[in-house]
């Protein structure tokens, strides 16, 4: 049950869009596809939806082979990123629109209808036009009419994209409680990170038309498969051939024979968190991620020498096929040796 | 655009001026000169049994090219722009033929086609007439007037995006359903206009059908034909009185078409 793609390939003229691509999404779940722009994650969506025809491979929605079926056939919803409400059409008439092709009677299809616009909180903007409504409201709009024929299915084409950064949140974790109360197997495409964290159950990390790594956010974030996938879930240093995240980097005053000595270049207070950004001896730009009290009591000051200790490095070369998940290396319980930082960056 | 009000002001009265000299005061003349001996000569002249006639003739060249160019402009230019292919690039430039050809080239080339050593010619043989009759009078029709609704219909198809067209696909609708409700309803304003040009043209087309018609009095004269002979026979007050009844029949078709776009906006 639930979606799944097998060996899905597309190219569109010399671009390959997808190749080789299989992805497992439960039923019932709520998933995300995290990539980059050109990363093939939105056309991989409309291939599952039917608007785009896969070169090969197979899509299997809830158990049934669904590859040569058209749009109309798959009961899905599908949510587009610039909204394309039906600008000629009531806000009842868009959400009403699935409901009378399927000739649905009118007062079935009214409270129908109604119910919808409750659930996404636009009951009292049914008489409208979509140019009368706000970025988030055509788009719960949008949400509500793909919900009104009760899909299998619902995707999301980065649903919050054209939005502005709060409405962005809110519609977030609106749409977190709204899959809570469906339960409706639900894809969303995204290339925010953070967004892919706080609303997905499961993520999809999408790159040049290949998955690079699914699991939770935490999976990803502790054991990312390799350097992209390390590097677009979260920030990164690279020092060397390892790579740092810059909560995992202490800053002492003291050096000892596990640091490396850095130049503090700038001080950035953000809140409760502060970047302390530091240049190596080699050249090499690094920050480091420590809270407001860990400031104080370090009193740094900007053209400071200050020495840097890694808590927890990976390495994705080496070559360790065995583990595929990259070598994971607590450096403050192991003594100097190969894994700490390597002496001569 | 700049801010200084004596450059606004300067080039509101250049391009009004510019107007009016063109366009204003040619079609103010005719109007005075109408009804310069009151509105008995005009009038006369317009419902004298030949005028009568050019004018059924007109409005029934717009009652058949005008539909005809209409559904054939919306299918070419859903053609052209939902479903790229290599030979678009032709279509193209040959929708546009119309325009790039002068109108009496096109009539003569009809004349050849289907003229006594045309390829067609064995039409007139088997006693159907097209030539120096109503069918040659609506192909010319058809040929000048075609390219509008094309014209006007691409950019807006361009503009609204497959979005739409593809929610109303997932939400069930099939090809015909999502033309009916989604599509059509979002390019009306570009047909319309469309529809609008296509009737002032086939209205005022002059040189393709002159030689396909051969002009004759109260049987192949559109009003066009119909203000020519009459100017041509010393009749400049009916030919005068004719030209108000055409451009009169224009501002309807604007007029109409405004209104329904109020109507809608209500």
């Amino acid at each position: 049950m639930g979606i799944s793609v097998e060996g899905a390939n597309k190219s569109f003229g010399d671009f390959q869009a997808l190749s080789d691509v299989s992805i497992e999404v439960p039923d019932g779940s709520l998933t995300a596809l995290l990539g980059p722009s050109g990363s093939g994650k939105s056309t991989l969506l409309r291939a599952i939806a039917g608007l785009e025809d896969l070169d090969s491979g197979q899509v299997t929605i809830n158990g049934d082979d669904a590859t040569r079926k058209p749009p109309q056939q798959r009961g899905v919803g599908f949510v587009f990123q610039h909204y394309a409400a039906f600008k000629h059409m009531t806000v009842y008439d868009n959400v009403a629109f699935g409901l009378k092709i399927r000739k649905w009677k009118k007062p079935e299809t009214s409270n129908r209808v109604h119910e919808l616009l409750q659930l996404v909180q636009l009951d009292g903007l049914a008489g409208r036009f979509p140019s009368q409504l706000s970025g988030g409201q055509r788009q719960r709009m949008a949400l509500a009419r793909a919900l009104a024929v009760e899909p299998q299915v619902l995707l999301l084409d980065e649903p919050f994209g054209a939005l502005d950064a709060k409405v962005r949140k809110d519609l977030r974790t609106w749409l977190r409680r709204l899959h809570e109360e469906m339960h409706v197997t639900t894809i969303f495409v995204t290339h925010d990170q953070e967004e892919a964290m706080d609303v997905a159950g499961q993520l999809v990390v999408m790159n040049e038309g290949r998955v690079e790594q699914s699991g939770t956010a935490d999976d990803l974030y502790e054991h990312p498969a390799n350097e992209f996938v390390m590097s677009f879930v979260g920030e990164v240093n690279q020092l060397g051939d390892h790579f740092v995240r810059p909560h995992d980097m202490e800053v002492v005053l003291d050096p000892d024979d596990r640091t490396q000595e850095g130049m503090v270049q700038r001080i950035v207070t953000l809140g409760f968190e502060v970047r302390v950004e530091l240049v190596l001896s080699d050249g090499t730009e690094v920050w480091a991620q420590l809270t407001r009290n860990e400031l104080q009591r370090l009193e740094l000051r900007e053209g400071q020498i200050a020495y840097l200790r890694p808590i927890q490095a990976k390495s994705f070369n080496g070559g360790s096929p065995s583990n595929p998940q990259g070598a994971s290396t607590p450096l403050g319980t192991q003594d100097g040796g190969d894994a700490g930082l390597p002496a001569a960056v | 655009m700049s801010a200084n009000p004596a450059s606004r002001w300067g080039l509101r009265f250049l391009g009004l001026g510019y107007l009016t000299m063109l366009l204003l005061i040619p079609l103010v003349m005719i109007f005075y000169k109408t009804f310069e001996e009151g509105i008995g000569p005009p009038l006369d002249a317009v419902t004298s049994p030949d005028g009568l006639h050019a004018l059924k003739l007109s409005l029934l060249m717009v009652v058949i090219a005008v539909p005809l160019n209409t559904v054939f402009g919306i299918g070419c230019a859903l053609l052209l722009v939902r479903h790229k292919s290599k030979l678009n690039p032709v279509i193209d430039a040959v929708i546009n033929l119309p325009f790039a050809v002068s109108p009496v080239v096109i009539g003569l080339s009809l004349y050849l086609l289907y003229g006594t050593n045309g390829w067609f010619a064995f039409l007139g043989e088997e006693g159907i007439k097209i030539l120096f009759s109503v069918p040659g009078m609506v192909l010319a029709s058809i040929f000048v007037s075609l390219p509008f609704v094309v014209r006007e219909t691409v950019p807006v198809l361009q503009e609204i995006g497959t979005d739409q067209e593809q929610a109303g696909q997932t939400l069930g609708a099939n090809a015909w359903q999502t033309f009916r409700k989604i599509t059509l309803p979002s390019i009306r304003w570009g047909v319309a206009y469309g529809v609008v040009l296509t009737t002032a043209r086939v209205l005022g087309e002059f040189g393709a059908v002159t030689i396909v018609s051969g002009s004759i009095n109260g049987q192949t004269q559109t009003l066009p034909l119909f203000v020519e002979k009459q100017y041509a026979n010393f009749n400049s007050t009916g030919a005068y009185g004719a030209s108000l009844v055409l451009a009169l029949l224009a501002l309807i078709t604007l007029f109409a078409m405004n209104l329904l776009k109020r109507k809608e906006d209500a």
